[in-house]
């Protein structure tokens, strides 16, 4: 998901870079707050660590590979503010050492990948979580968090591509969504594998970092929600509600829609390829239907991966 | 394995364009990617200018030739795919072209500035423009360690390929998990030992 340059436009870029530095400094900031110094250290190991895990390639069918990407785990390890500053360090060092993603891209990267998929599978962890008590509720929550963050992060993605006109809409977000909502599953497996791996070895490990500061994190919560909030409704509700088609309604009630046509020398026409709204459509309603049976898998594999609930 | 594939060049660090302030040649690939993504495929002047001064600096870096293109077809692959995307919509066909040639170009400048000026001074112009500490913190102590924990996760890898036969799949990712997780451990327990060894040189 890391956007190369290019592909990204001026005003995407900064408006992207604007909302991610007001949330990367507001990490920071809360970071700085409640993170004792003794942890300080974590937040670049952690980073170190991810970069790392990432290399480490689990074999999917047919010779195809995939990896952990990890937002939604770092954020239910260490919390939402760490997870943010550990991506987008992660992010930044990939940007500018590997030239993984571009530099003009790099706000809009670290608003998917760093601040979006952190916040929203921080979130979503925490509400089924509550929930679903006991380890085999976390590994549930886990793994659905995992799911929805991958997918929703993809949907703003093809959203910045849209707006910044590099790829339609009707073409980017059905891409994007379906190949997501298939990685999202791998994602949400891995991850809950390995959290059950550390809370096996190290459960003082997770307990200690996830149990604290309840009443303090939900400002910060309500905080990156309204953060997340703006960006989703800048780069995908406009393509999400039906703009163009109201506009052309209007257009033709007050009967100038001809007199437009030689105003807007449109390179294409709306429909060209048919059944593109279509697409669009079923594959919104694949994403709802989706991930409910992402749950309810989410939901057995919790069952079957943590046999009796001993604790808790 | 792993340091093969990050694929770092460190070689020779004494030419002209190794020697050039770090400062200078941010800066400058700062405003050479944010111009050339900005500017319209039609003023195709500053494209090439662009591309002959990329290929001057590249020339006067000597960095090899082969090592350069190597990264850049490997990373690549987006790119490719996009503009394949691209090329099957009738709108975009001269759009496609446009893409293509914008991102090789920034990618080739971030190539040749991050080959050609150590880690260490990129972190010291990141602290001069003011970026908080505990960013420039984290970023440097991420990059100490990465080739570290890279290395031990493949130990731990080889180690466990040496030590079970795989017994399907699903076996296979649980190993593959836990070590994942170990190394999460093993990292976290050395952020510990880390910050007793800053404390023990000062740092407050």
């Amino acid at each position: 998901m890391h956007i190369p340059d290019g592909f990204i436009d001026g005003k995407t870029a900064v408006v992207t870079a604007v909302i991610s530095a007001v949330g990367v400094g507001f990490a920071l900031r809360q970071v700085r707050r409640e993170l004792p110094p003794r942890r300080v250290p974590l937040l670049g190991l952690a980073a170190a660590f991810l970069f790392a895990a990432q290399m480490v390639n689990f074999p999917v069918a047919g010779g195809t590979s995939g990896h952990l990407v990890g937002g939604t785990l770092v954020a239910a390890l260490l919390g939402p503010s760490a997870a943010v500053v550990v991506v987008t360090t992660v992010l930044i060092v990939q940007c500018f050492l590997f030239q993984d993603g571009g530099v003009m891209a790099l706000g809009a990267d670290v608003f998917n990948m760093a601040i979006l998929n952190s916040v929203i599978g921080y979130m979503i962890y925490r509400m089924v979580c509550h929930w679903l008590t006991g380890i085999r509720g976390r590994v549930t929550a886990i793994a659905f968090a995992a799911w929805c963050a991958t997918v929703l992060a993809a949907i703003c993605c093809a959203g910045q591509l849209a707006w910044s006109g590099t790829i339609p809409w009707s073409v980017a977000f059905p891409a994007m969504a379906t190949v997501h909502m298939f990685i999202g599953v791998g994602e949400g497996l891995i991850s809950a594998l390995v959290f059950l791996a550390v809370y096996r070895a190290r459960p003082d490990l997770i307990t200690e970092t996830t149990l604290t500061d309840q009443p303090q994190r939900l400002g910060e919560l309500v905080r990156y929600g309204l953060l997340v909030t703006l960006g989703v409704a800048v780069f995908v509700a406009p393509f999400a509600c039906s703009w163009p088609d109201g506009l052309d309604s209007v257009a033709d009630k007050f009967g100038f829609s001809h007199k437009m046509a030689p105003l807007l020398p449109a390179p294409a026409p709306n429909y060209q390829v048919p059944g593109i709204h279509w697409a669009v459509g079923a594959t919104a309603m694949a994403g709802a239907a989706g991930s409910l049976i992402v749950f309810v898998l989410a939901l057995l594999m919790g069952r079957w991966l943590v046999p009796k609930p001993k604790d808790l | 394995m792993s340091v093969h594939l990050v694929n770092h060049h460190h070689g020779q660090p004494d030419s002209l364009v190794h020697r050039l302030p770090a400062a200078l040649k941010l800066s400058v690939a700062l405003v050479i990617i944010v111009a050339t993504v900005l500017t319209p495929i039609q003023w195709l002047a500053w494209f090439v200018g662009v591309a002959g001064l990329l290929v001057l600096t590249m020339l006067l870096s000597r960095l090899p030739l082969f090592f350069v293109f190597r990264r850049l077809l490997v990373l690549s692959p987006f790119v490719l795919g996009v503009v394949l995307v691209n090329a099957f919509q009738p709108a975009g066909r001269d759009k496609w072209l446009a893409v293509a040639i914008k991102s090789v170009l920034c990618l080739l400048t971030v190539i040749l500035v991050s080959n050609t000026t150590p880690f260490s001074q990129i972190l010291r112009v990141l602290k001069s423009i003011r970026v908080p500490a505990l960013l420039i913190t984290t970023i440097a102590l991420m990059h100490r360690y990465l080739f570290v924990l890279m290395d031990e996760a493949e130990r731990m890898r080889r180690a466990r390929a040496s030590r079970t036969f795989t017994r399907g799949r699903r076996f296979h990712w649980r190993a593959l998990a836990t070590v994942v997780g170990q190394l999460f451990i093993r990292a976290s327990e050395r952020a510990e030992r880390i910050y007793d060894a800053m404390c023990a040189r000062g740092w407050k």
